[in-house]
């Protein structure tokens, strides 16, 4: 097929056939304002509904004006994207949606990284002409999201993250015109429904109607109570992000500054989750070669492949759709969870504090984690082993609230003992991390052999479903990693009809893994930013003196001291868990009489 | 120790699931199938909506937001004898409107909703095809047409002894 000549605001510009129009005006980088659209490319995300009618364009001979998000380049096609006509049209849209939305902005949790507000400024709106009805509907607070369904603005972007790439299937467009919101089946609360809270419809949702739920104040609470010592962990993911917060470019690590910065916070003790991830793989990787054993000796009814368990989300995920099969994955509990179990125990005891005078925060890539630590399950006397999780985003709010000058800061270093962390634990934080992490362990316990190059390159990258093989010497491990929830999905159908070849599976419920996470600082549809956090990732892991968990000294004193062997008896008890069947189940009633119906 | 339970009758469940099989469980088949289960029924209920979305594989918040955004659907048991009022364009300007009003003074519902004793319910409608006719009013199967105000007391004395 033949290039296509287009001219776009005069200029001119070839294309491929199937070109949109407001693909083709990005090339000559002019960039026309949309507000439904998103577009993560490299994960083959498109959310074009032509809804909101924001990027409006002026095409010659076409009697209306096109959304251009929408409308494909022809051969000779002349658009005019800043005309008198398509400006006020632009204007009007914006101005009509504005009278049906809150005037919340000084107090709104999205204000200044609010696409709806950003746009308002962009086209100068001073005042709104129209006045109308307001739509009014039930806030909705659950452990981890919240949603204030007044601000939203109908781009339905949350119910394609949370239907199409997810497949959770929990958000739907609901009624129709004036009255359409977004809300779970029959306007339940999320916490009614199987939600995973995964966070991508916050990732991607343009206002606040999707926000995560605010844990900062009781943080601030916590650690200006003299009583209290304030331990904080912070995931792998977040250094790779946290400086966009404060206009680094993406990919900055700032691993050093986000520990001064806690210091200054006066946080008691600074620890790492990167820690508890190499905590994760003693115990996940002790149960890989547990199962991998028992499989190879002939036991028929070993459960392969082995899942992986850190993900919240994806914890969440199984325990809805697939409880049939709950008995695949790891037990071992997440990063965040072994991390509060310790500090709360082992930590708890060298420093002669009760749990009960501790508080455990977590900052975390993640808005899932905000529920993982409510689960009752990892509570000691109704005392959560996690009080807090705090999002990348909620942690520069606390820097900016603390008058901290971030970009300033010198480099710090982790406290010990729960600081001390290896690169395997740093790789958590990306799509395919935890795997190479596990098999760089794995390996050498299997083969008593010493790995000469710990970098596993085909266990990386930002395919959506991947496969490798290791070479065990000898045994070929299959590997399998699946990112998105709607990709892991796919893995787990093939599982569940006996068509899964693999012998171990990664799975993370964010695209990207964690650097994608729902908490972290809003990619606004640029999938290159996770680029440069993976890139970040994999650059903190290759500058690590020790690169593999099982070398880690403070670990290796941990079990020494406190646990004695992985898959031990007082490992089990505080490292792993047990997952609970969510899934839907129909339940017949008796016959109840005619006439009562 | 499943998070939600979907209480249902065998014969409902076994009703509904042929329902969807004889659509093949196809998820682009899903208005068919609400609009078979609601002459089943005669209303949506959760439960309904629930083994919808499992059979034909779809999630029941799309399931619900099918039976939100079309008006035919209703989540309200309807009366014995359902009143459709069309007010479709035709019948609109021929006085629909007045003759729905009359409907409901009588009743004492609004529309949407089912008289206490259960023999009535009192819905919108928009345009059935009978523009002729307008306006036209639908109770159960039946159709009436040229329906005005003062009509409405003879139409409901119909069903008064049934």
């Amino acid at each position: 097929m033949g290039k296509l000549k287009v001219k776009i605001d005069n200029r001119l510009i070839e294309v491929e056939q199937g070109t949109t129009i407001l693909e083709a005006a990005r090339k000559i980088d002019v960039n026309i304002p949309t507000l439904c659209y998103m577009n993560l490319g490299d994960m083959g995300i498109e959310h074009k509904p032509g809804g909101c009618r924001i990027c409006v364009v002026e095409v010659e001979g076409r009697r209306n004006l096109a959304p251009s998000c929408a409308t494909d380049c022809h051969d000779g096609m002349e658009v005019k994207t800043h005309s008198i006509r398509v400006l006020n049209a632009r204007r009007t849209v914006m101005e009509l949606m504005l009278s049906d939305h809150p005037f919340e902005c000084l107090t709104c949790a999205k204000s200044g990284n609010c696409d709806l507000q950003s746009m308002a400024i962009k086209f100068g709106i001073r005042d709104i002409p129209y006045e109308g009805e307001k739509s009014t509907y039930k806030p909705d607070t659950s452990p981890a999201i919240l949603r204030d369904v007044d601000k939203c603005i109908m781009c339905r972007r949350c119910e394609t993250m949370c239907n199409d790439v997810q497949t959770v299937g929990v958000l739907s467009a609901i009624y129709r015109g004036f009255e359409s919101v977004v809300a779970p089946a029959f306007e339940r609360n999320l916490d009614h429904s199987e939600c995973t809270y995964c966070g991508q419809c916050v990732a991607v949702c343009p206002t606040a109607a999707l926000t995560e739920v605010d844990h900062t104040n009781q943080v601030l609470r916590a650690l200006a109570d003299p009583t209290k010592t304030v331990v904080v962990q912070t995931a792998p993911a977040v250094r790779a992000a946290l400086g966009e917060e404060f206009g680094m470019k993406p990919g900055t690590l700032v691993t050093g500054k986000m520990v001064a910065a806690l210091k200054q916070l006066e946080f008691d003790y600074v620890f790492d989750t990167d820690f508890a991830a190499d905590l994760t793989i003693m115990e996940e990787g002790a149960e890989i070669l547990d199962r991998l054993g028992k499989f190879l000796a002939g036991d028929k009814d070993v459960k392969l492949p082995i899942l992986t368990s850190c993900c919240p989300g994806w914890v969440s995920f199984f325990e809805y759709h697939f409880p049939d099969m709950r008995d695949i994955p790891s037990t071992a509990r997440s990063p965040q969870q072994m991390f509060g179990s310790i500090a709360k125990t082992w930590f708890a005891e060298k420093i002669k504090r009760d749990r009960k005078d501790m508080v455990v925060v977590s900052i975390m890539p993640c808005v899932a984690k905000k529920f993982e630590c409510t689960r009752e399950e990892f509570a000691t006397d109704n005392n959560p082993d996690v009080d807090f999780s705090l999002s990348t985003r909620e942690l520069a709010n606390l820097i900016k609230r603390a008058n901290i000058d971030f970009n300033k800061l010198p480099d710090e270093d982790f406290d010990k003992p729960m600081g001390e962390s290896t690169g395997a634990a740093v790789i958590f934080g990306t799509t395919g991390g935890v795997i190479e992490a596990a098999t760089r362990s794995a390996y050498e316990m299997y083969t008593k052999k010493t790995l000469d190059k710990v970098d596993f390159e085909q266990l990386r990258g930002m395919e959506g479903i991947r496969e490798a093989t290791v070479d065990f010497d000898g045994f070929s491990l299959k590997i399998g990693i699946a990112h998105g929830l709607g990709n892991a999905r796919k893995l787990l159908e093939d599982i569940r009809a006996g068509k899964s070849e693999f012998h171990a599976i990664e799975i993370m419920a964010c695209p990207g893994g964690c650097i994608g996470g729902g908490g972290q600082p809003l990619h606004h549809g640029n999938s290159a930013i996770l680029k440069a956090r993976q890139k970040a990732i994999y650059q903190e892991d290759s500058g690590k003196p020790i690169r593999k968990s099982h070398e880690n000294p403070s670990i290796i004193k941990l079990y020494k001291e406190f646990l004695g062997e992985p898959l031990g008896e007082k490992a089990h008890h505080l490292l792993h868990t047990s997952y609970f069947d969510r899934g839907k189940e129909i339940v017949i009633e008796a016959d109840v009489k005619e006439e009562n119906r | 120790m499943s998070a939600i339970k979907i209480k249902l009758r065998e014969n409902d469940l076994q009703q509904l699931k042929e329902v969807c099989k004889s659509f093949n469980n196809e998820a682009g088949e899903l208005i068919n199938v609400l609009h078979k289960a609601q002459g089943i029924f005669g209303y949506l209920p959760a439960e309904v909506q629930e083994v919808v979305a499992q059979e034909l594989n779809v999630s029941v918040a799309k399931v619900y937001g099918v039976v939100t955004f079309y008006s035919f659907f209703t989540m309200v048991p309807r009366g014995k004898y359902p009143i459709s009022v069309c007010t479709g364009t035709a019948c609109y300007v021929r006085g629909a409107e007045k003759v729905l009003d009359e409907f409901k003074r009588i009743l004492k519902v609004p529309v949407g909703e089912t008289t206490p004793d259960g023999k009535f319910s009192i819905a919108g409608l928009r345009c059935v095809g009978a523009c002729g006719l307008a306006p036209v009013v639908l109770v159960g199967d039946k159709t009436y047409g040229r329906v005005a105000p003062d009509g409405v007391k003879e139409i409901l004395k119909e069903y008064e002894d049934q």
